[in-house]
Parts: structure tokens; C-alpha cells; sequence
């Protein structure tokens, strides 16, 4: 080390801690800073040395002595402690760069599932119309032919019986079917839940046709029907436009056309006005709907003068492949789990 | 039905310059909706041409044609032939054609198709070298226009009763620029499976005045006489009191040219509707039918026995119908049959006909009939559709029959079909006219016009009602105010109360007139518990990887077997189709996996490597099912409670179940590391997921049961003792025989079961925030005892302060006596009132130990 510092000597200590700052300043690293600092703060340190001389000067110095070295060692000491948090901080920004992990490395080990969106359509279905008061019933899909035919004015030789091409239990005698629509739930909501009734039905049915692009023996329905004093075609169409708009977008609504089912009167099909219509928008059949049958509130006792309503049923894939653009019923019925995984829980 | 627009054009005004779709969406405005549409299907030049010379040239492939000059007009002419290939003949201008057929002479008009017409399916006509020559167009046969089958030679005009001058445009003449719609008719509908029903539907759509043809008001029929050809209606066996005949009309026509032919304008129209012309006599009852919507047979007289009997068959009896299947014939099958004359069977006559539905070939009229009997009777709808449907006959009269035929038209179609034989095949309309039975009173039904508007919402005045009504055809008289008695019109057996003339009035005024009101339903009770339980369910299950899929209920005793289901499993109680899609799959599933097993397989063969499928829906038993017939009631009557009661207990059960299956690994192979196979904890711990997301806890237990692993499968207990279901690693068997791969896992539960658990769940109070003591041990005991008694041993011997009991080690290995495993518990000790010190821990844990080694010889291991 070099020469005794005189603490009395101002330049000469203002020149130590030029020397040290600049010597702070040139550490690169903490090993640096950390020889910087025994050289310019430790006990053979020039300041040091400087402060411990004070000692031994005259009384009437030290006191001007200490107030040089004393400011001279605090402003090393507050430069030292910067650049030490300084280059602190500097070393942990690199530990943390250098942990760094490629964020974007596949992260599936648990994949995530999916629901069908045959399910999922059923559920917004059921949704909105309990939004709009109504309640979800169900039925089983075994169903007594009283329920699915009788029950619903369809007569024993009504020819509407042949249009369907029902799945018969073994044997026939025991007037059991595969449900070939949604509709006995109608019955059974009128005979179990009684009137007013305001009730939306989503399920499976059953129908002899081969699998093919646009048929499956194995479909869904969603039913509603609505039953109260007073209930007019007019609401009819008000729900089924509600309907439509939940389904197909704010712009959609519905058109009734004349029709036939043995189990409302008057009778009609439906069609959509759907917005995203391939080739430009257009209407689309949806379904058939109509006033119950009078026949059919007998059946369930219930006072057709009394009461009245409507009821409307839609074919579920019919919707889905609509509104989703699938053009082949294979994809639906099929359980290719790649048919699902773009829908995950919404459809 | 096919509509023929030059033909509705007959009856209605339709002006010509009408568009053929514009008018379909009317019809289907009216509910007639379109199927389909024929349209022009050919693009000229399609012209007439007369063959001014023609040559024979016989080729080297045997075949011999003819090398023809055509006239084919002014504007289609060549002036001069081609001095390479010269026309036959003088040369003039024509055009040269090669043409096969040779049922042609010089001097014949024909129809030729010229360079850049284009026939139907496409055919694009170009002039062409063919047999030596250049052929600059074709002499077209009938079947290339698409006027019928017959392809035996060409178009001869004048054979078809056409003339016209060479040049003319063919397309029109032979009415190929003609559209027809295909409408659906409703099965409600009969009336509108004729011309005249769908001429008045557009009659009143247009507000045009209809002048019914098919009235007897309007038409002319024949009076009844005693002498005409003898008809009795004999039904023994009437189908619910309704007598299978109960109009037959007969006329005679006689003296009929045999060699007559059916006018092209009549096959054209036959055609254009859909059927095929076979004879002149045939085609007019096929013409009169299609015209008036009433089905007609007419006989050959000389071939009639004395007198046509209407009689339902004898069970067993035979008769083989015109399409030449012999039909073995029940008891309720109606049918024409005749008495006396020749070729009678012991029965002393002959069946001639199922009635309604098709005839036979006995008294079929033939290319040497010269008179006629012609039958229009009216059957009963019940009686000739059972008939149809059981012997699978489906026919353009039975399809008439069966939706009801208007009952006055017998005798005024009669009179038609015999006119128009007279009119082509001259002959004499004979007055001798049979008339069994009469026509039924017409329905009048009361309407109050207020009804109208209840229903439909729609404010249709009186006088609207009255209009659109009497459109249809009603009488209306006004009986009180606003109150209207209806007559409803005798080709309307569908109206039958207040609601089907509503129907009407809301269909003819129109659908688009109803207002848009969305009702204002009642307050209801959102969704019930069963259904919030699906979906947290299935959205657990898809968050857990699994992916939903809904596969067909239809199984087989094959997939039992390859399930290894025993013999008297109650799984193999499936209920039977009668009818199944396919005859490998006639049951309905008794359990989800039966069918979910193949979509994993399916899966497996498009190449995915790791699936996880799930489905939810219901299974079915035939067990407990009451035998015999189901119950039957019609249709508006209310059953009783009792009766009700023996509907729902006809219907099996079906409860709702959830099934899931792994293949290959859980955790996927990646930059992560080598992933993890599926087991069969990961399916128990499934079903332990699904319980907890309802806060109902499960007892597991090992089980033995198809189609699982022995050794690795678990039952669930639920607190009430029902079984909730299984889950472990199926049997390598069944795997097996599946086709899936090895170590594949499954589980399958009733959620019924689980719904109807009570909910056991307590709360004691505020959270305990003292502190938590844990403590470790390690407990050796036999290898059979399952962990979850030990646990629960430990839990009952640590007390109410122990909140956590988790098992963090399973040790079994050399350090150990054979038979022996060591498990290792933590267990996290907690007090409500005070800071445990390690003492007490030490003390509970002690008392824990102590219990296990009492129960099950537990040994502490240090």
C-alpha cells in the first residue's frame, strides 16, 4: 500500500476516495467488488489507515481530521453498498435467465377430455328453456306402445304408424318399442305432472334406418311442450323463434308451414332462418310442431275445453351438423375420439 | 303425388308464364310441400324431320343401318352435302344421318337430335364419323328423350298420332318442355292424391272459382238399373263393425277396338305422373284415377264368371297377385272375387282381386278384350291398409284407399273411365249401371268463430271463416252469432271434430298471418338433482381425460360370451328386438361396456394409442318383466289409475349408468418422461372421484366378477348397502377377445344408485386453526389384509383428533417375512381447543398402533 494519507490532507483524501469509487466502479463482478472493497475498506486501506492516524494528532486537529475522514468513509461506504445491490442484482437476473424453460415444450401429459356435443347441445337446449321457466323431464327409451302411439292419437292403423319404422320389442305382443320419438314424454308429463305444464324433453330415439350420411337408427329429439289456459299458435311461434335464436344467433327466427301429425292440430313443420347458411342465408326444416290434439289431453285427463297448448319437437344432430358445418352423420355416432376433442365441454 | 302443370293447367287458370318454383313454395305454403322436380331436361335443337332417302348398308360387324337424308328445315338444312361423303339420293338440302333402328321408310317424320342439343343425363349431341360416314345428328327413340322405356326403334310422329313440318321444334311438340312438381302428400290427406284435389288447393290459393269435375253435381253419371252386371258383397268378417265394401259401382262398355292404342298426350301424362302406360283400356282407369282420386279396375266381361262376389278371404287361401307373387291370405283380406263361369275353383268362382290393392291375371283385360265391366267401389281404409301392409303391397289404389277416397265418386269416375273408352276405342256405353250400397250422410260439425282465434291467435272475422271454408269445399250455414254449422265435404274424412276445420281456416288464410307472442311460462324448479349430478359427472370425467361417446345400445349373446358373462349372469337378461338393424346385434345392452368396448376397439384401428372413452345413458333388463300381452287402450281414452299402473309396469327398467374405459397410458409419454400405463387404481379411483364430487363417500372391496381381472377388481359399496358398481383391469381374455389392448381398465356404476343416497355429510363448527402434530408409522402386517381396514382401524384407535390419515408407503420385499407387507401411514393430528404437544400426538398415535396390533397382529416397524 502506498503512503501513510495525511487525515488532515482534504485532496489527498478526496483522492482515496476518487480511487475507491472508481475502483467500486470497475468491478465487473462481486469477486472483484469484493477485492475492491478489502483494498479500499479494510484495515490497510488508505482511509483506514488515515482514520486510525487521527489518533495521533493534536487534540486541535482531530476533530477537523475526523469530519474529513469521516464524510470521506461513509461516501465509500454508500458508493460500496450501491454497487454491491447493484451487481446482486445483477448476478440473480442471470440466475433467473439462466433457469429459463421453453414455455412453449407440449405440456399434455393429463389430456383433457371432451364431451359430446350431441350432450352439449341437449344442455343449452335444456338451459334456455329453463331460463324461460320450464323444466327438463325425462323418460325411458323402452317405451310402451300405448305411450308412444295411443297415447298421441295415433291409432292402431293410423297410417302415420307406418311412417315411422318403429323397433319392435320381442315379442310384439307385449306393446313394447324402442321410442321413435321424444313425444311420449309428453304423455307422461301429463300424466304424472299434471297441468299447467311447460316442459322440454331432450333424449334418444330409435328408428329402423340404416347408417348413412344423413340417417342414424339411433338419434336425438328435443320436445317441448307447453300446456295452459289459453295458449295460442301464436306463442307456438314466439318460443320456437326464442328457440331459434338461442341456437342459430340473434337473427334467426322460425316459419311454420302446414303439415301433419297425428298428434297436434293444427299441425306443422317448422324451418329456420339460418344466417350462416352454406351459399348464403336460407330457411332450413327444423322440425314439426303444432296444438295438441284434444285426443291427447283426453288420454292424459285432462279437460281439453279447459285447457290447450302447443307442442314441437327437433332432431338433435340435425341441429348440430347444421350449425356446426358436419356433413357426415358417420362423425356423430361413431366415438372417434378426434370428433369430440374440438368441442371439449362446449359445443 | 307427381303433378304434370300442362295437365292442373286443364282444370285451373294457370297462366303460362308461370314459375315453376315460385309455385312449389305456395303449395308448400299450403302444406304441399315439394319432393321433387322434373323439369325440361333437354336443350335443342330438337327438331321434326322427314327422311327423304335412305340407304341400307350393311357393315362387317353384321349389323346393318341406315345411311339417311333428312330434311330437317330451312334453318337447320345443309345446302350441300359434303363432295367426300355424299348424302344418298338427289342432293338437296338436308342433313346426313346414320341411324340403327329400322322401323322407318322414306317419307316418315322423326325427331332429330341436332350438333349442340343436349339430351337427358347429359347426352351432348355433336356430329360424329360412325359406319363409314359423317352422322350430323340422331334419329332419337323414346327412351333417349326420356318418354319411356321403349328403345325397340325410333320416334315415328305419326304413330303417335303427331304431325308436324321438318324444322319444327320436336320439345314442344312432344311437350318435353313440360315441368312437373312432386308434391307430399300428408297421410291425413287422400283427397289430394288427385289432379282435382290439387286443383282445388290452387283454385282457392289463387281465389280462383272451381268447378269440380269430380262432383256428381257437375259430373254425369250413369243411374242405377236392375240390370246391371250382379254384385254382392258378402263380408263375414267386418273389421271393427265396419263392412269391408260398402259402395261398388259397375259399368259395361262393349264393342272396344282390342288394337286401340293410349293417345301420346294420355301416355305422356301417365308418365309425367309417374306410371307406366301398358294398354289403352289399363291406362285410362291408371288416367281417371290420377284425375279423380278414385282407383278403378275394369274387367274383361267374356273372362267374368255370372257375378262378382266381395268376400274376405279363408285363412290359408291362395292367389297370386299381378306382380306374379303367390300371397297365402288371412282372414281379414278383402276380396273381388266372381261366381259361376269358367275356370272356378271349388269354391265356385274365382278370385279376381285383393280388393283395393291389386288384381290377379284371371279376367284381366287383353289384347283381344272387347268388353268391359268396370269396377269403382269404395273399401274400408282400416281393411285395405292392414291388407297392404301385411302382405308388403303397397299400391297407387291401396294408397288411395287407405287415406280415404271421397264415397260419392264411385259412380261419377265409372262414368268417366267408360266415356274416355268410348271416346278411343269406340265402343258403346251400356245404361245397365250396378250400384250396391250407398253413400254415407255428410258430417256437419258446429264451429264458433271465436274457437278459431283461441286456437290459432289469429282475429279471423265471420265472413273470413265462411270464405276460407267454403274454399275447401264446406257447407256453411250460420246458426247463432258467430256460431257456424259446417258441413264437412265428402272427400274430407279427415275432418272430423272443431280442431280440423281450425286447421284449415289457419292453413288456407295462411300460417305467415300468426303473430309471433312468446308466452310467459311459469315459475319452475330449475333442473332436478339427477340432472345437476350428470353433468358435474360427465364434466369431472372429461376434465379427468375421459372423451364422451354415445354408442348403439344393440348387443349380442356373442359379446356376453366374449365378456365371459356365466351362463345365468343377470346381465344376459336383455330384452329382444323382433326387429333388429342386423341380425348379429337383436338385444338391447344390459350394460354400457357391452357396447362402449367397441368404440375403444374402433379407436385403436384408426390409430389412436392412449383412449379414454366414457359414455352415460341407460341400460335395460327383461328381468322382472310381466309376461303376456302388453296393455292396449285407444286412442282418447283415459286409462284408469289401475290401468296406468299396468302401462308403467309393462315398461322394463332402465337405469341411468355411467362406463368408462383406459387403454394404454394415463399419463402420456413426452419431454416429461416415459408416462404412466393405466391400472386398475386409476378407474377405482374414477368412481371414488364420481361418489365425491356428491360428498357420498364408497366402501371398496375386492370382487370376482366378469368381465374384470380376479385379483384386480373393486366393488363399491354405497352407505345403504346398495352396490353403486365396479371398476378394476378387465380380464386378459376379454381383452382378448375384444381386440383391445392388454391392461385395458374399466368401470361401470349405477347412478341411480348414487342419486338415492341420503346425503351423510355433518359440519361441526368453526375450523380448528391450533396447530397440527404429525406422526409416522410403519406397520407390518399380512399381505391379505386390505389397506382400507387397517386405515380404519387406525382412525378408530387415533380418536377425534386425528383429521388426516394418509397411507404414504406400501413395502413388501427380502426385508420382510414372506407373507408379510409394511405400510406406512402419516397421521396429522388436530385439536379444537388447544395446541397439542408432541406428547399427546405420540400418545394418540400409540393408541392407534395399539388397536391394529390387537385387530390384525400389526407390528410396528423400526
Amino acid at each position: 500500500m502506498t503512503d501513510q494519507l495525511d487525515p488532515l490532507d482534504e485532496s489527498a483524501v478526496n483522492a482515496a476516495v476518487d480511487a475507491a469509487l472508481r475502483a467500486f466502479a470497475d468491478a465487473r463482478t462481486l469477486d472483484d467488488l469484493k477485492a475492491a472493497k478489502i483494498e479500499f475498506t479494510g484495515d490497510k486501506a488508505p482511509l483506514a489507515l488515515a482514520n486510525r492516524a487521527i489518533g495521533g494528532l493534536d487534540k486541535a486537529d482531530k476533530a477537523a481530521a475526523g469530519k474529513i475522514v469521516g464524510k470521506s468513509r461513509g461516501q465509500v461506504k454508500r458508493a460500496l453498498d450501491a454497487r454491491q445491490a447493484e451487481l446482486e442484482a445483477e448476478r440473480d437476473a442471470a440466475v433467473l435467465i439462466e433457469e429459463s424453460i421453453d414455455v412453449t415444450l407440449p405440456t399434455d401429459r393429463n389430456r383433457l377430455g371432451a364431451r359430446h356435443p350431441l350432450s352439449l347441445i341437449q344442455e343449452q337446449a335444456a338451459d334456455y328453456f329453463i331460463g324461460l321457466g320450464w323444466e327438463v323431464a325425462e323418460g325411458p327409451e323402452i317405451e310402451s306402445e300405448w305411450l308412444n302411439f295411443d297415447s298421441l292419437n295415433f291409432g292402431p292403423d293410423h297410417p302415420a304408424r307406418q311412417m315411422q319404422d318403429t323397433f319392435f320389442v320381442d315379442p310384439p305382443e307385449a306393446g313394447l318399442v324402442l321410442r321413435t320419438h321424444t313425444s311420449p314424454v309428453q304423455s307422461r308429463s301429463l300424466l304424472q305432472r299434471g297441468v299447467p305444464l311447460y316442459i322440454v324433453c331432450p333424449g334418444k330415439t330409435f328408428r329402423t334406418d340404416e347408417l348413412d350420411a344423413t340417417h342414424t337408427p339411433v338419434f336425438h329429439q328435443i320436445e317441448g311442450i307447453a300446456i295452459d289456459k289459453g295458449l295460442t299458435m301464436a306463442n307456438l311461434q314466439g318460443t320456437l323463434d326464442g328457440f331459434a335464436r338461442e341456437m342459430f344467433g340473434p337473427e334467426s327466427k322460425t316459419r311454420l308451414r302446414p303439415s301433419f301429425f297425428p298428434f297436434t292440430e293444427p299441425s306443422a313443420e317448422m324451418d329456420f332462418w339460418f344466417p350462416n347458411k352454406v351459399g348464403g342465408p336460407g330457411w332450413i326444416e327444423w322440425g314439426g310442431c303444432g296444438m295438441v290434439h284434444p285426443n291427447v289431453l283426453k288420454a292424459a285427463g285432462i279437460d281439453p275445453d279447459v285447457y290447450q297448448g302447443f307442442a314441437f319437437g327437433m332432431g338433435i344432430e340435425r341441429t348440430l351438423m347444421l350449425r356446426e358445418g358436419i356433413n357426415d352423420m358417420h362423425d356423430m355416432v361413431e366415438g372417434d375420439v378426434r370428433f369430440s376433442a374440438r368441442f371439449g365441454m362446449k359445443a | 303425388m307427381r303433378v304434370p302443370l300442362n295437365w292442373l293447367a286443364d282444370y285451373v287458370d294457370l297462366p303460362a308464364d308461370t314459375d315453376p318454383h315460385a309455385l312449389a313454395a305456395e303449395f308448400a305454403s299450403i302444406g304441399l310441400e315439394e319432393e321433387d322436380f322434373f323439369g325440361p331436361e333437354i336443350t335443342g335443337p330438337l327438331v321434326v324431320g322427314r327422311v327423304l332417302e335412305l340407304v341400307k348398308e350393311e357393315h362387317s360387324n353384321g349389323k346393318t343401318v341406315n345411311w339417311c337424308r333428312v330434311d330437317v328445315g330451312p334453318a337447320h338444312n345443309e345446302d350441300v352435302d359434303d363432295p367426300k361423303d355424299p348424302q344418298p339420293g338427289e342432293e338437296r338440302p338436308s342433313r346426313g344421318i346414320i341411324c340403327g333402328a329400322h322401323n322407318f321408310v322414306v317419307g316418315d317424320l322423326i325427331v332429330a337430335c341436332l350438333p349442340g342439343a343436349v339430351l337427358p343425363g347429359d347426352f351432348q349431341i355433336a356430329a360424329r364419323k360412325t359406319y363409314g360416314h359423317k352422322s350430323d345428328g340422331m334419329i332419337c327413340s323414346a327412351k333417349e328423350l326420356g318418354l319411356g322405356e321403349d328403345h325397340d326403334g325410333i320416334i315415328v310422329l305419326t304413330d303417335l298420332g303427331l304431325s308436324g313440318e321438318p324444322g319444327d321444334s320436336a320439345i314442344e311438340l312432344l311437350g318435353l318442355d313440360q315441368v312437373t312438381l312432386d308434391v307430399n302428400v300428408t297421410p291425413d290427406r287422400g283427397y289430394q292424391l288427385s289432379m282435382r284435389g290439387i286443383a282445388r288447393e290452387y283454385a282457392q290459393m289463387k281465389g280462383q272459382a272451381f268447378s269440380d269435375i269430380g262432383s256428381p253435381a257437375v259430373a254425369e253419371v250413369n243411374d242405377p238399373t236392375d240390370d246391371g252386371f250382379p254384385v254382392v258383397v258378402e263380408d263375414s268378417n267386418p273389421i271393427d263393425g265396419n263392412v269391408g265394401c260398402d259402395q261398388f259401382t259397375a259399368v259395361q262398355v262393349t264393342g272396344l277396338d282390342p288394337a286401340a292404342t293410349t293417345p301420346f298426350w294420355m301416355q305422356r301424362r301417365l308418365i309425367a305422373a309417374g306410371m307406366r302406360p301398358i294398354s289403352l283400356t289399363v291406362d285410362v282407369t291408371n288416367y281417371v284415377m290420377l284425375e279423380l282420386g278414385q282407383p278403378l279396375h275394369a274387367y274383361d266381361t267374356a273372362l267374368l264368371g255370372e257375378e262378382i262376389v266381395v268376400r274376405r278371404a279363408q285363412a290359408g287361401e291362395k292367389f297370386t297377385t299381378l306382380d306374379d307373387v303367390e300371397r297365402t291370405l288371412d282372414a281379414e283380406d278383402l276380396l273381388i272375387t266372381d261366381r259361376g263361369g269358367k275356370g272356378s275353383d271349388s269354391t265356385g268362382g274365382k278370385i279376381i282381386g285383393l280388393a283395393g290393392v291389386m288384381g290377379g291375371a284371371a279376367v284381366e283385360v287383353n289384347d283381344k278384350t272387347a268388353d268391359v265391366v268396370i269396377e269403382s267401389a269404395h273399401f274400408d281404409p282400416i281393411s285395405i291398409a292392414r291388407t297392404a301392409r301385411r302382405h308388403k303391397l303397397s299400391s297407387e289404389a291401396s294408397r288411395r284407399f287407405e287415406r280415404g277416397v271421397d264415397p260419392l265418386l264411385g259412380p261419377v269416375a265409372a262414368r268417366r273411365c267408360a266415356d274416355l273408352l268410348v271416346e278411343l276405342a269406340g265402343g258403346t256405353l251400356s245404361p245397365a249401371t250396378t250400384q250396391v250400397g250407398q253413400a254415407p250422410e255428410a258430417t256437419v260439425i258446429e264451429l264458433p268463430v271465436k274457437r278459431v282465434d283461441s286456437l290459432v291467435g289469429v282475429d279471423y272475422t265471420t265472413a273470413e271463416v265462411t270464405g276460407l271454408l267454403e274454399g275447401i269445399g264446406a257447407g256453411i250455414e250460420v246458426i247463432g252469432k258467430d256460431r257456424l254449422a259446417v258441413t264437412v265435404p265428402s272427400w274430407r274424412t279427415d275432418i272430423t271434430a272443431d280442431v280440423d276445420l281450425i286447421e284449415e281456416v289457419a292453413r288456407t288464410g295462411g300460417y305467415d298471418r300468426i303473430p309471433s307472442i312468446q308466452p310467459a311460462a311459469r315459475a319452475g324448479q330449475g333442473m332436478t338433482e339427477a340432472q345437476r349430478t350428470r353433468r358435474r359427472i360427465s364434466n369431472l370425467l372429461a376434465a379427468d381425460g375421459f372423451t364422451e361417446v354415445l354408442s348403439y345400445p344393440f348387443t349380442s349373446d356373442k359379446r356376453d360370451d366374449q365378456l365371459r358373462l356365466e351362463a345365468d349372469d343377470v346381465r344376459r337378461k336383455h330384452i329382444r328386438l323382433a326387429n333388429p338393424m342386423s341380425e348379429d346385434l337383436p338385444l338391447m345392452r344390459t350394460n354400457l361396456l357391452s357396447t362402449l368396448v367397441e368404440l375403444v376397439a374402433r379407436n385403436f384401428g384408426r390409430g389412436a394409442k392412449d383412449v379414454a372413452l366414457f359414455e352415460a345413458g341407460l341400460v335395460s333388463t327383461s328381468a322382472g318383466l310381466p309376461a303376456g300381452p302388453g296393455p292396449r287402450h285407444l286412442p282418447g281414452y283415459h286409462p284408469t289409475d289401475a290401468e296406468l299402473e299396468e302401462v308403467y309396469a309393462s315398461v322394463p327398467a332402465q337405469p341411468y349408468h355411467y362406463a368408462g374405459i383406459i387403454s394404454g397410458n394415463v399419463e402420456a409419454p413426452g419431454v416429461w418422461g416415459k408416462g404412466r400405463k393405466a391400472e386398475a387404481t386409476d378407474v377405482i379411483d374414477t368412481v371414488r372421484r364420481i361418489a365425491g364430487v356428491n360428498g357420498i363417500e364408497v366402501t371398496v372391496e375386492a370382487d370376482q366378477i366378469t368381465p374384470w381381472h380376479p385379483g384386480r377388481a373393486a366393488k363399491f359399496l354405497l352407505a345403504d348397502g346398495q352396490e353403486l358398481g365396479h371398476a378394476g383391469e378387465f380380464h386378459p381374455k376379454v381383452c382378448e377377445n375384444l381386440g383391445l389392448p392388454a391392461r385395458s381398465v374399466a368401470f361401470e356404476i349405477d347412478l341411480d344408485a348414487l342419486l338415492a343416497q341420503e346425503d351423510l355429510r355433518t359440519w361441526d363448527g368453526a375450523l380448528s386453526t391450533y396447530p397440527v402434530s404429525r406422526q409416522d408409522v410403519a406397520l407390518i402386517v399380512d399381505e391379505s389384509l386390505p389397506t382400507q381396514t387397517l386405515a380404519a382401524t387406525l382412525r378408530e384407535g387415533a380418536g377425534e383428533e386425528l383429521e388426516l390419515l394418509e397411507t404414504f408407503d406400501l413395502y413388501t420385499g427380502d426385508q420382510l417375512p414372506d407373507g408379510k407387507k409394511s405400510l406406512a401411514f402419516r397421521l396429522t393430528f388436530r385439536a379444537p381447543d388447544r395446541t397439542l404437544k408432541a406428547d399427546d400426538a405420540s400418545a394418540m398415535r400409540e393408541a392407534a398402533t395399539q388397536l391394529a396390533a390387537e385387530r390384525h397382529g400389526a407390528e410396528v416397524r423400526s
